[in-house]
């Protein structure tokens, strides 16, 4: 939103001050529309050269979670600004070559993000931990490295995704599939049907998991049919499964699991 | 809905198989299908049984797939391969799961390092080690990672050492029956080199053997005054093990400072050993070292080659080594008792051996402000790249570098993360510095035939029961001789030079042959029937 006194100039701005201190009416200041500008170049840039992969909101996705008030890869300005200019090394976070100023300006609009976003999360984690086992989760999910491996792991999954992503992906799976996890059926040549979620893809090949964890891989010119099953998720959905308390206390449960630093 | 239900019944169902369980490594040798550990065996002869590639039919061998890899490091990697998968590390800490069928990634850990890490050769990774169902991966931040070796998920993430006191991991972890044996790196920066052993469950640290012993252990009267404190003695290449005398073999590097001998007074044990220790204590059962008090920089951390022979009329169980000083040694390796030492390439350093094997050093190459010129260079005759024995030939092969370099004493002043060496070195003027591909008769190191190749290698060998030896060379050839006679038989330029140690294996029961060249990983096979 652009403020209204943002483009009167300095001179204007300090007799508005002078009138309306009399009248008792709050005015921007020059600092204050400056501030307001810099606001506006964070968001545009970020929307242009973050929000790909953190999400337009920085609700993270295959980046980070930036809506949240402290981010473990960047605790101080100093470190945000750094990551935003060098990347992250042995991650998919790139460099920029943007300017400081413009990096600056990025960074700064982070911290908005963080914030604004302080989610409610009303359940309990000690409960949701419960539900987590009760339900069976590590079948198919990984915590602290252990459990199955059809389903994404979710050692740091509070860091990357918001509470209410994490209630969709309860309650309407099918909708919130990872990238990655992509349901895939195939039927051989000679009549074998599997059922899995993709590891990989290319023009002739095809590499996937079955629902038991097997790794399949198969020349496209072995299968008869390969159908990649978007909007499907082999994670059941738990509408209806679980009391909203329960749903409550399970997302707090995941929005608690941060990862290891 | 019902469907997906019950296809998760299913899932519950099925076992977690452990994919490589102690007992098939033990066994490696039964199946040559796969490569299960660094060398191929834990007797590290490096040598498969595999037969379908050979001196026949090797002309038409011809690329299959090509990986590559992210970094521009050098890709030292000796894959490891197991059940249709292959495993890699690729520079600088990150590994990589590979579909044997495709060559496509399965999954990839990207390690996320820290500023200020320092090694002094490249921030490298020579692989991983498989147990059970876990993949090891050491890092140039000096940590021990274990990860899920279906997803590459991290189980356990532990710190070997501090990596901002030059401490790092680019050695490919060993992994015995119930634990993972990790050596360190950093022998240039005046750190004290250790062996460590790790539980693969829990990653807690199981034992550490400090290479430079410390007060009240033995052999620290062979440091003076502190200087054992910044000893080195790092143990960055994988060794070998007997599981029949249950000993670990493992070579450890130079002392620090590495070219400057007056501030550390003594013989500077274990600095220039083989060790050989017990598995389940971290105990040391012998030591041999090679070179007392060094002051050229020979770390003789090459991978011993274990070989049970008859030595004048005896039978034998050996231990063959040849090292970067120059010389090829023989040892008993159930008591250390030195057998034989000889040089396989130019050497100046030293006068001889004399009866136990301790070399007579020669005076003028210790490094001089003047400068002095010593044979071989600090990179060494050979390097932590594989040497090969095959059982078929009965000769024992490695690849040898002579050149030589003219050392000038420079300040060594330590500080914490920082070089700590002691000279600066000038190339040889006029030199032309080159290498060879060796085949030496492994009870006495006698030559039996070279192969020239034009610049001093990095590249490990494998030698196969189909008669051939493989190697590499610095122009990005790789190429397979003749076992008997060295004739060259098939050459394939990749690209790029090669630093690593190929393997051999099956997929879809036809035999392949991996190397990794410049920044690529590639496969080798026969055209399909």
């Amino acid at each position: 939103m652009v403020h209204p006194m943002k483009f009167l100039s300095l001179a204007t701005c300090v007799v508005v001050v002078m009138w309306v201190s009399v009248l008792g009416v709050f005015c921007v200041s020059p600092a204050a529309a400056w501030q307001d500008r810099e606001n506006e170049q964070g968001q545009r840039l970020y929307e242009s050269q973050c929000g790909s992969c953190h999400g337009p909101q920085g609700n993270g996705g295959k980046g980070a979670n930036l809506a949240q008030p402290t981010l473990r890869r960047a605790s101080s300005d100093a470190a945000l600004f750094t990551i935003i200019r060098r990347g992250i090394s042995g991650t998919e976070m790139p460099g920029s070559p943007l300017t400081p100023g413009q990096v600056s300006s990025i960074a700064a609009y982070v911290r908005t993000l963080g914030r604004v976003a302080t989610e409610n999360v009303p359940g309990d984690g000690t409960r949701g931990e419960a539900v987590y086992r009760q339900l069976d989760c590590a079948r198919c999910h990984t915590v602290d490295g252990r459990g199955g491996v059809i389903g994404p792991g979710l050692e740091d999954i509070g860091a990357r995704r918001s509470a209410a992503h994490l209630r969709e992906a309860l309650l309407a799976p099918e909708v919130a599939v990872p990238s990655g996890f992509l349901q895939v059926r195939a039927v051989t040549r000679d009549g074998r049907m599997f059922t899995g979620v993709r590891v990989n893809e290319d023009g002739f090949s095809i590499q996937f998991r079955d629902l038991s964890g097997q790794f399949l891989s198969f020349w496209k010119d072995e299968l008869d049919v390969l159908d990649r099953e978007w909007q499907r998720s082999p994670m059941p959905s738990y509408e209806g499964r679980l009391t909203p308390d329960q749903t409550d206390d399970l997302v707090a449960y995941l929005v608690s699991l941060k990862g290891t630093s | 809905m019902k469907t997906l239900l019950v296809l998760l019944s299913l899932v519950m169902a099925s076992p977690v198989v452990a994919q490589v369980p102690y007992e098939r490594i033990l066994e490696a040798s039964s199946e040559p299908g796969h490569w299960l550990t660094y060398s191929g065996t834990y007797g590290a002869q490096r040598f498969s049984t595999l037969d379908q590639i050979n001196r026949d039919n090797v002309d038409e061998l011809r690329p299959a797939w090509t990986y590559q890899a992210r970094s521009l490091q050098k890709f030292e990697v000796s894959p490891l391969v197991v059940d249709g998968v292959m495993y890699i590390t690729e520079a600088p800490s990150d590994a990589t799961a590979l579909d044997l069928r495709t060559g496509r990634p399965i999954w990839q850990y990207r390690r996320s390092l820290p500023d200020g890490i320092v090694t002094c050769c490249g921030q490298v990774n020579r692989g991983v080690a498989l147990l059970d169902d876990q993949v090891f991966l050491g890092t140039v931040d000096a940590h021990l990672v274990a990860l899920d070796a279906r997803t590459g998920r991290v189980r356990w993430d532990i710190e070997v050492a501090d990596y901002t006191l030059g401490y790092s991991v680019t050695v490919a972890p060993l992994a015995l029956e119930d634990k993972i044996i990790v050596g360190i790196s950093g022998g240039e920066y005046g750190i004290r080199g250790f062996l460590d052993a790790y539980d693969p469950v829990t990653g807690d640290r199981l034992w550490r053997f400090w290479t430079v012993p410390g007060p009240g252990e033995p052999g620290h009267d062979t440091w003076s005054g502190d200087s054992w404190k910044r000893g080195g003695a790092p143990t960055w290449v994988t060794g070998a093990y007997d599981p029949e005398l249950d000993l670990l073999y493992w070579g450890t590097g130079n002392p620090g400072p590495d070219f400057i001998g007056e501030v550390r007074e003594g013989d500077n044990l274990y600095s220039e050993a083989l060790l050989a220790l017990d598995p389940d204590t971290g105990q040391l059962v012998w030591h041999f070292q090679f070179l007392p008090h060094d002051i050229h920089d020979y770390d003789s951390t090459q991978v011993p080659v274990l070989l049970d022979a008859e030595l004048d009329g005896e039978p034998r169980q050996l231990v063959l080594f040849p090292n970067r000083n120059g010389f090829y040694y023989v040892l008993d390796r159930a008591t250390g008792e030195f057998l034989v030492g000889k040089p396989f390439a130019k050497q100046t350093w030293a006068l001889g051996l004399d009866a136990h094997g301790r070399p007579i050093e020669n005076p003028d190459t210790i490094p001089s402000a003047e400068g002095a010129l010593v044979y071989p260079d600090d990179d060494g005759a050979a390097n932590w790249y594989s040497p090969t024995y095959s059982p078929q030939t009965d000769l024992i092969y490695q690849n040898v570098r002579e050149k030589g370099g003219i050392y000038y004493l420079a300040d060594a002043t330590y500080e914490p993360g920082e070089i700590y060496m002691g000279a600066s070195r000038r190339v040889v003027t006029g030199e032309d510095p080159g290498g060879f591909l060796r085949a030496l008769e492994p009870l006495t190191g006698d030559l039996v035939w070279e192969l020239a190749v034009h610049s001093p290698p990095w590249a490990g060998l494998m030698s196969t029961a189909g008669g051939l030896v493989f190697s590499g060379t610095m122009e990005g050839d790789f190429f397979a001789a003749d076992a008997l006679t060295g004739d060259v038989l098939w050459r394939f330029q990749t690209g790029g030079a090669v630093y690593a140690n190929p393997i051999t294996y099956l997929s879809e029961g036809r035999q392949f042959v991996a190397i990794a060249a410049g920044n690529a990983l590639v496969t080798f096979a026969l055209p399909p029937e």
